[in-house]
């Protein structure tokens, strides 16, 4: 559809569109992506992103590893994914460019920023000649705009320095991009005066960059079109933009209301899981506390402490801090106490690469402990979908009276999508353990459904009693050495958490009952994989989708749709963690499909092996 | 400890009503017997009723303390103890948390909780039996073995530097420290209610002999005989003096502690050390914290004790200014917070 908008060009509509902004580390590209995110989820989009930054804090400026980006999709349609390879490439310099160029899709919009393209910075990018004037980016529909030259003459008249005048020039790009994409600029002239408020000249330079960059798309004529994607059509509600990690932040907020019990996040600072530190100390009015231990073993010792003594005691962490938690957990096991321990997974082992995503911490969840140590574990699909999974371990932790792990991943907690805002009435019941009224209590003495034990807190009187980390004889709760006795709680233990698949969802499947090809995944692979099932069923291919939340135990009925199906692909970002548990747990042969590149999937390769595995057949 | 801790009326507790019915299972002769009888014994002087009393462990000989009280009880993991009493104390700023633990407990795998715990100003009361050995291990050589002492671990004798316990805990700010000995039942009780009354992180060595595998580790001046000539008896505002006959004392030579003896050399009391527990300047404090037998008599007793807001009083009092500014936060308003739009 092409209509005349405005005095010039056509404005063209689309179904989705994916930019990518890309520039130095120290060039606000995770600002200018967020903004436009913030923009076009208000406008009605359905929106995806997946920010990408070095862990450096300030790589060498114009270098290769300083490159952050930022990608968005947004569209008018429901989708899953930030987009396989953006439409629209924003680079602010060399660097950016020869990082990120390779992934733009052919005749792609290429958007750059020539005043950076001087000899040093090629040199840095390792380009002999500049790619603007060597006919190297011909694919591409090239705009090279002098953003630092235009905008630093926007900001004439400022009281600056030349520093402070070039550190704008991201909005001046943001600005371009408004203007393309026809979007409001009121969002983020509002963001500009709630954050920089008190600072006037920063804010009259940012105002400035903005429009002064929307302006020249206006005025210029390099343009030839502008493009409107229109809202998309998502269910009735208040919605908001989250990531994975507020999500997951609010979450369990939401269920020590729930619980009627108050929350502490112990913690030590990790990427990517400190955002949920700095968003929860923030929430004092609401009554939630925060402590940032000495170390990640202080940190669940302290969130275990927390639920002993009546707390929702919750730790976060990623891979390296896991591992040394694992003795705290393994205490967790042994006095059952209910306790959320959030994994925000990265790229291992070691160290690795900090800002990236794996999902590669699955074994550690269910393994990573001396002795027979079972623990609960769910996995949100994607960055809206943390709030209810983070309700979902709460309900399960305090229920069941176990310690739960919550795998996120580096790509759920970093990226956003549109969330619907739930009405807390809607949300379970999470008053479970108490004291129990009984005459006699026995500190292990179970429920009969569930087999939790009382959850009897200090203070309750009449009721003092020890815990601990050594052996508990069966109901008394006492220390013993009984080989026997060890033996019975060994197997309640484990049978306690394998009871816990009667109390959660069957695994639901995307597509036919049974037939060629089942794609089983897991955590942060959602949307690549559904988007690709649901391209290879629109071309009538039998294939289907299941994605498990709940990675221990599983839902009741996962063995039935897994032998439902010739074939069973388990991709998955590790070397096939899932698929080792699901061919010892069910003996199905899966197959698996692992690359393990620190980023997501793109949804062409998960269709490229589905379409191989339907071909073999 | 807040108010909310004690009873609203005045209640009468007993020692028996501290005992729990697990029969100890320490050594026979174990100096831990008459820790646990004090502390006992103490514990119905603070008015607080046994079910807001906690006592936290980690692993070893003292780990097995908690079993032994009729309070609630969480026997952890080794050197974890003071994290886990940090959680329930954010959690339950109304329970009065004590932490037992050793001196492999709290010096070695524990020792960076311990420094954290200290200038965190939990408030919690350390007690950390001090036996210059691994107990339960059966006799490695510990952070407080001396230099060259011979253990299973080290046959030819340790090569490892012991550290000050008290020096950590006055590094690391801890707002009570103090020292007291197994064998001296007074002492303890003292020591111990002192502690009790404390608010803050409180620090308490206490010098206990195992009889098993460091016999008469601290037996050079604690025994009978000469405890009075080798140990000083520290009361605040008291010259520090000691000795049978109270006639050898403690001075400033310039920078440097002297034993001095009263009568000789011109020396009066007038020139003998005051104690001051509360001096916020902690010179003198660390003086006595480092100064040990047999160069100098062993200080005994409460050589510091500084107020100062605890971090549970301070994170409800961030909670209490945020409501006060703000009012009470919404839950369902903050899920709804941001930029928000809505689909019809």
């Amino acid at each position: 559809m092409t209509t005349t908008k405005g005095h010039e060009v056509p404005v063209r509509e689309l179904d989705r569109v994916t930019i990518r902004f890309a520039g130095d580390s120290g060039d606000g590209m995770q600002l200018t992506g967020t903004q436009f995110t913030r923009t076009a989820a208000v406008f009605g989009n359905d929106i995806s992103t997946l920010p990408d930054y070095p862990a450096e804090i300030r790589a060498p400026a114009g270098s290769l590893p300083g490159v952050s980006g930022f990608q968005i999709s947004f569209s008018s349609t429901d989708i899953h994914t930030p987009g396989d390879a953006p439409d629209v490439l924003v680079a602010m310099n060399p660097a950016a460019l020869r990082t990120n160029v390779k992934d733009l899709v052919p005749g792609g919009a290429l958007i750059v920023n020539s005043d950076a393209f001087t000899p040093p910075n090629l040199a840095k990018a390792g380009y002999a000649a500049s790619p603007l004037a060597d006919g190297s980016l011909k694919a591409y529909s090239v705009f090279a705009i002098p953003i630092s030259t235009l905008n630093a003459r926007a900001l004439e008249g400022l009281d600056m320095t030349s520093k402070q005048v070039d550190l704008t020039k991201n909005f001046f790009a943001l600005g371009v991009m408004f203007w393309l994409f026809e979007r409001s600029m009121d969002p983020t002239l509002r963001w500009i005066e709630e954050k920089f408020g008190g600072r006037p000249v920063v804010a009259e330079a940012n105002r400035r960059a903005l429009q002064a960059g929307y302006a020249f798309g206006e005025t210029t004529e390099i343009f030839h079109a502008r493009y409107i994607v229109p809202a998309a059509h998502l269910a009735p509600g208040t919605y908001r933009n989250v990531t994975g990690n507020e999500a997951t932040a609010l979450g369990c907020v939401a269920a020590a209301t729930l619980a009627d019990r108050p929350l502490v996040y112990a913690t030590y600072p990790i990427t990517p899981a400190s955002d949920i530190l700095h968003q929860l100390s923030g929430y004092k009015s609401y009554g939630i506390k925060t402590f940032q231990a000495e170390d990640e073993i202080a940190a669940i010792g302290a969130a275990l402490g927390a639920s002993y003594g009546g707390a929702l005691g919750l730790t976060g962490t990623s891979g390296p801090g896991m591992a040394l938690k694992a003795e705290m957990l393994g205490l967790a096991v042994m006095v059952e106490l209910p306790l959320v321990v959030v994994n925000v997974q990265r790229a291992g082992p070691s160290t690795g690469m900090p800002t990236k995503t794996e999902q590669s911490d699955l074994l550690q969840a269910l393994y990573g402990r001396n002795g027979e140590s079972p623990v609960a574990i769910v996995a949100p699909a994607s960055p809206a979908e943390c709030f209810d999974m983070a309700v979902e371990a709460w309900r399960i932790a305090l229920k069941h009276m176990t310690p739960v792990v919550y795998l996120s991943d580096a790509f759920l907690a970093n990226g956003t999508e549109p969330w619907r805002v739930p009405d807390l009435a809607d949300l379970p019941d999470l008053r479970f353990a108490g004291p129990g009224d009984g005459a006699t209590f026995y500190p292990y003495q179970r429920d009969g459904t569930t087999l939790a034990r009382p959850w009897v807190v200090p203070g309750t009187p009449g009721r003092e009693h020890r815990i601990g980390g050594l052996e508990k004889l069966d109901v008394l709760g006492t220390v013993s050495y009984d080989p026997d006795n060890h033996h019975r709680m060994s197997l309640l233990r484990a049978e306690k958490v394998a009871r816990i698949a009667d109390d959660i969802a069957p695994l639901e499947v995307f597509g036919p009952p049974d037939g060629e090809l089942l794609i089983l995944g897991w955590g942060s692979t959602y949307g690549a994989i559904r988007s690709a099932v649901e391209r290879l069923q629109a071309r009538g291919a039998s294939v289907a989708h299941a994605h498990l939340r709940h990675l221990n135990p599983f839902p009741a009925n996962t063995g039935d749709v897994l032998r439902s199906y010739r074939t069973v692909l388990v991709p998955e970002i590790n070397l096939g963690q899932l698929r080792t548990v699901i061919r010892s747990e069910f003996l199905v042969d899966a197959v698996g499909f692992n690359l393990v590149r620190g980023k997501p999937f793109q949804i062409s390769e998960i269709q490229m092996k589905a379409e191989q595995l339907l071909g073999d057949q | 400890m807040t108010d909310t801790t004690m009873a609203a009326e005045p209640i009468k507790l007993t020692r028996k009503d501290f005992a729990s019915d697990q029969e100890p299972r320490w050594c026979p002769g174990c100096g831990d017997y008459s820790i646990l009888a004090q502390t006992q014994k103490v514990m119905p002087d603070f008015g607080v009723p046994k079910e807001n009393i906690v006592f936290v462990s980690g692993i070893g000989c003292s780990g097995r303390f908690p079993y032994y009280m009729n309070t609630y009880g969480f026997h952890s993991i080794h050197g974890r103890a003071p994290t886990l009493a940090t959680g329930l104390k954010i959690a339950r700023p109304d329970l009065m948390v004590w932490v037992v633990t050793g001196d492999g407990d709290a010096l070695s795998i524990g020792g960076n909780h311990i420094l954290h715990a200290m200038r965190k100003n939990v408030d919690i009361r350390v007690v950390m039996f001090n036996n210059r050995i691994y107990g339960l291990t059966k006799g490695q050589a510990s952070p407080t073995s001396e230099f060259g002492q011979k253990t299973k671990s080290t046959p030819v004798g340790s090569v490892d530097y012991p550290v000050h316990p008290l020096m950590i805990a006055l590094a690391a700010e801890a707002s009570f420290v103090a020292r007291t000995v197994d064998t001296q039942v007074d002492h303890i009780q003292k020591v111990m209610e002192r502690a009790g009354f404390h608010r803050g992180s409180a620090f308490v060595e206490v010098l206990q002999n195992c009889l098993i595998f460091n016999d008469g580790a601290h037996r050079a001046f604690t025994d009978r005989e000469v405890r009075e000539d080798r140990m000083l008896v520290l009361e605040h505002g008291k010259p520090m003096l000691f000795g049978k006959n109270r006639d050898m004392g403690l001075r400033l030579n310039g920078l440097r502690p002297e034993v001095v003896r009263i009568g000789e050399d011109g020396i009066t009391e007038a020139d003998i050390l005051v104690h001051d527990e509360a001096s916020e300047d902690p010179t003198i404090h660390n003086m006595l914290a480092r100064i040990y037998w047999p160069e100098f008599p062993v200080p005994i007793g409460v050589i510091r004790n500084v107020p100062r807001p605890t971090l549970d009083e301070l994170i409800e009092g961030q909670i209490r200014d945020a409501v006060g500014r703000r009012g009470k936060g919404d839950i369902q308003q903050l899920l709804g917070g941001g930029d928000t739009w809505t689909v019809e």
